[in-house]
């Protein structure tokens, strides 16, 4: 079962590599990271996916928690959530499929190839590629899972 | 305070001594030399001239064993940065608090392969609770206070400030402020456990039939082997330490039942096996104490106390997790004890203790080893750890290397007092010993500081031999010579088939007792067993020499019991050809 992890780290070099270290240094799995400041300028979100049970889950968490440069964490999956992914696909136009995008996925078009964007959950989009096999996509790129809460919760700290 | 304009060489100077720091361990080297042109300058912190990186930072780990204050050292960028990772790992994985700082080549070079130049950040990342790269000189009084505090606080650990060379440059001054606190929004450690989790393990306590407390190596980090003694003595439940946590409760002491794991006792092991209620404080339930997790102690509830979440339900699920430190949580459970009417001498309890003095009679450690004199016409390991306790009257400081003879010095040196007994735990290692012993001695000049060694382990950090006699430190450096890796030999003896794959020398040991006076200190050799006691009397009665007592035991002896591997706790080697198990 995918999980859903979110944290804020302070935004100093070397926060990254701790806790993308932390995974190879413990054996842990990264299926998905993404990782952008927030608008707090001394805040950096990270959200990654990563597969394990409930007790390697909340080992993860507790180690991560445990970095220094780790501020809060979160596990999404721990309740109801929103995740979301975004997805590039370039296609050849001779084998563009029109019926599965509409006008407003397109995002490029040159002489031979048509870009295309999709947002979806990391399911849909998986759904997607395999719909799309036949018309042999020449590129395709993931932006990782973001995750959000689905009620009042919040990762967020107050200055 | 001094508030000074100061350049950053001189600001850390100036920050370390307001820390309390009176001592540090190093090495200089180019990118350090800024830092030690400072040093020379002053005289609040005496530097130690060190023969090796790696000694530096042992040293320090010592110095902050036996004295509960952290150790600090100080290196170079590069070479003198990599050779500092082996003490840096020593102290990460046995949570000692040290500070290491390495010079860095100048900021603008960074990145560049410029001479001297290793990313010690990176290298040192997966072996230190938190690191630093100074980005200003203005920054560093700020990364000191940080750093000391990270470093001594919630489950301890080492930390490295890596300073880049130009912001220590003397030219460039700047005022000199140091904060009088830390306060940091991600850092906040746990003080106190939980109050209803603390009372449901005083229900666990007052229900149980079989309970063992076992405690580890964060009861003395924590100096709370006060509360853990008042706890098993209110309760009067047996107690065993890991090989980290010895000195946390008196070894001497009836209630004692010795280290357990490994090369536990059979009395320790065996009460693990068959508790109905483990107590553990301050350990981790690390591979070398459960065997086989699948088999550990099923019979057992698990109490956890540790300050270190993450710590907690690792390895063996707790069924009370208690996250604080051992200080605090071992306060209130003796009060939560203490305001309800418990029957201490519950006769659960006392045919509990009966069944473990059962198990310690019938084969439990034979302490008079010493008594029995020469075995085969040999020297027996265990009778030189018994010596030494003897002539020391069980006070010295011990610190060991890694082996046969580290686990004899556990098992056979009863050790009343946390902090006496100073060895790598965790990351085992060979080399520990004689710079460790360097810093406890320095902290307690007056003290006998003895390194219990064999003749592999000593080999790693021999050239400190050499800072020894630089600084007169009088350390006792006993060397159970069997000339070979005893440990990794009895392992090939026992899963092997006896082939003794580079594990022993072919004659090539040195004369140790000529290398000693090389360096200009005494040596003494130990062939016969009759010479034993004298040689290790006149050795303690030394006060002011460093002697080398290099003593030929038994080759063949090994360490028991000894766990077998992938099993439950029960399933012991007592001997070569004796086990527990059909």
């Amino acid at each position: 079962m995918k999980k859903v992890i979110a944290l804020l780290m302070e935004n100093q070099p070397g926060a990254l590599s701790r806790v993308v270290g932390l995974f190879s240094q413990r054996g842990y799995n990264i299926e998905t990271l993404v990782v952008a400041p927030t608008t707090d300028p001394t805040l950096s979100r990270l959200t990654m996916s990563t597969e394990g049970d409930e007790n390697v889950v909340e080992q993860i968490i507790k180690q991560l928690d445990k970095l220094i440069d780790v501020v809060m964490v979160t596990n999404l999956s721990d309740s109801e959530f929103v995740e979301r992914e975004l997805m590039l696909i370039k296609f050849k136009k001779d084998s563009f499929p029109e019926n599965t995008f509409g006008e407003s996925n397109i995002v490029s078009e040159a002489e031979e190839v048509i870009n295309v964007q999709v947002v979806g959950t990391s399911s849909e989009l998986d759904a997607l590629i395999t719909k799309t096999e036949g018309n042999h996509p020449i590129e395709i790129v993931r932006s990782g899972s973001l995750g959000i809460s689905s009620d009042n919760n919040t990762l967020t700290i107050e200055n | 305070m001094d508030k000074s304009n100061k350049s950053g060489a001189e600001a850390l100077i100036h920050s370390l001594h307001l820390e309390g720091v009176e001592l540090m361990f190093g090495y200089p080297g180019g990118a350090a030399l800024h830092i030690y042109d400072a040093i020379f300058n002053q005289n609040y912190v005496d530097h130690i001239l060190v023969r090796h990186e790696q000694g530096a930072v042992h040293a320090a780990d010592g110095y902050a064993r036996a004295t509960g204050k952290p150790g600090v050292a100080l290196v170079t960028s590069g070479p003198g940065a990599t050779n500092a990772i082996t003490g840096l790992a020593t102290a990460y994985m046995d949570s000692t608090p040290i500070v290491v700082i390495s010079g860095q080549v100048k900021s603008g070079l960074i990145g560049t392969d410029s001479f001297q130049e290793t990313d010690m950040i990176g290298v040192s990342r997966p072996i230190v609770k938190h690191s630093f790269l100074v980005q200003s000189a203005e920054d560093i009084p700020e990364i000191v206070k940080k750093a000391f505090h990270i470093a001594t606080t919630g489950r301890p650990g080492p930390v490295v400030i890596d300073i880049p060379k130009d912001f220590t440059d003397p030219e460039y001054k700047f005022e000199f402020n140091y904060p009088s606190e830390v306060n940091m929004r991600s850092y906040n450690p746990p003080k106190e456990g939980d109050m209803s989790r603390i009372k449901e393990a005083v229900d666990l306590i007052e229900n149980s039939k079989r309970p063992v407390i076992y405690s580890g190596g964060g009861v003395i980090q924590n100096d709370a082997s006060a509360e853990l003694t008042a706890l098993a003595k209110l309760l009067n439940f047996p107690v065993t330490n890991t090989l980290m946590g010895l000195g946390a409760f008196p070894g001497s002491d009836p209630q004692f039942m010795g280290m357990l794991g490994m090369h536990g006792t059979y009395q320790a092991n065996m009460a693990m096996h068959n508790a109905d209620l483990i107590i553990a404080v301050g350990a981790r339930f690390d591979d070398r104490i459960t065997n086989d997790p699948k088999q550990f102690a099923l019979g057992a509830k698990k109490i956890h106390i540790d300050v270190d979440a993450a710590s907690v339900s690792k390895i063996i699920h707790a069924d009370i997790p208690i996250v604080g430190s051992a200080k605090e949580c071992l306060t209130a459970l003796i009060e939560e004890i203490n305001s309800r009417d418990l029957n201490v001498n519950d006769p659960d309890i006392l045919k509990w203790n009966n069944q473990i003095s059962d198990w310690r009679n019938k084969h439990g450690l034979n302490h008079s080893l010493l008594e029995q004199g020469p075995q085969n016409g040999k020297i027996l390991p265990q009778q030189v750890v018994q010596s030494l306790y003897k002539e020391t009257d069980g006070e010295a400081f011990i610190t060991s290397d890694v082996g046969q003879h580290q686990m004899f010095a556990a098992q056979y040196y009863h050790f009343d007092k946390p902090r006496q007994w100073i060895n790598s735990g965790g990351l085992g290692t060979m080399g520990f010993g004689l710079p460790s012993a360097m810093g406890v001695q320095l902290a307690y000049p007056e003290s006998i500081v003895a390194c219990v060694t064999g003749e592999g382990s000593i080999q790693m950090c021999i050239q400190e031999l050499s800072t020894c006699l630089q600084y007169g430190l009088p350390i006792k450096i006993i060397n159970l010579n069997n000339a070979a890796l005893g440990m990794v030999r009895q392992w090939q003896d026992m899963q092997y088939g006896g082939r003794h794959s580079s594990s022993t020398y072919e004659n090539s040991l040195p004369d140790f007792i000529a290398l000693a006076e090389s360096y200009g200190h005494v040596g003494i050799k130990v062939a016969k067993f009759e010479d034993l006691e004298s040689a290790m009397k006149e050795c303690i009665s030394l006060k002011d020499r460093l002697v080398f007592l290099d003593v030929d035991v038994d080759p063949n002896e090994h360490v028991y019991p000894m766990l077998e591997a992938g099993n439950a706790m029960d399933h012991m080697w007592l001997g070569k050809e004796e086990k527990t198990w059909k």
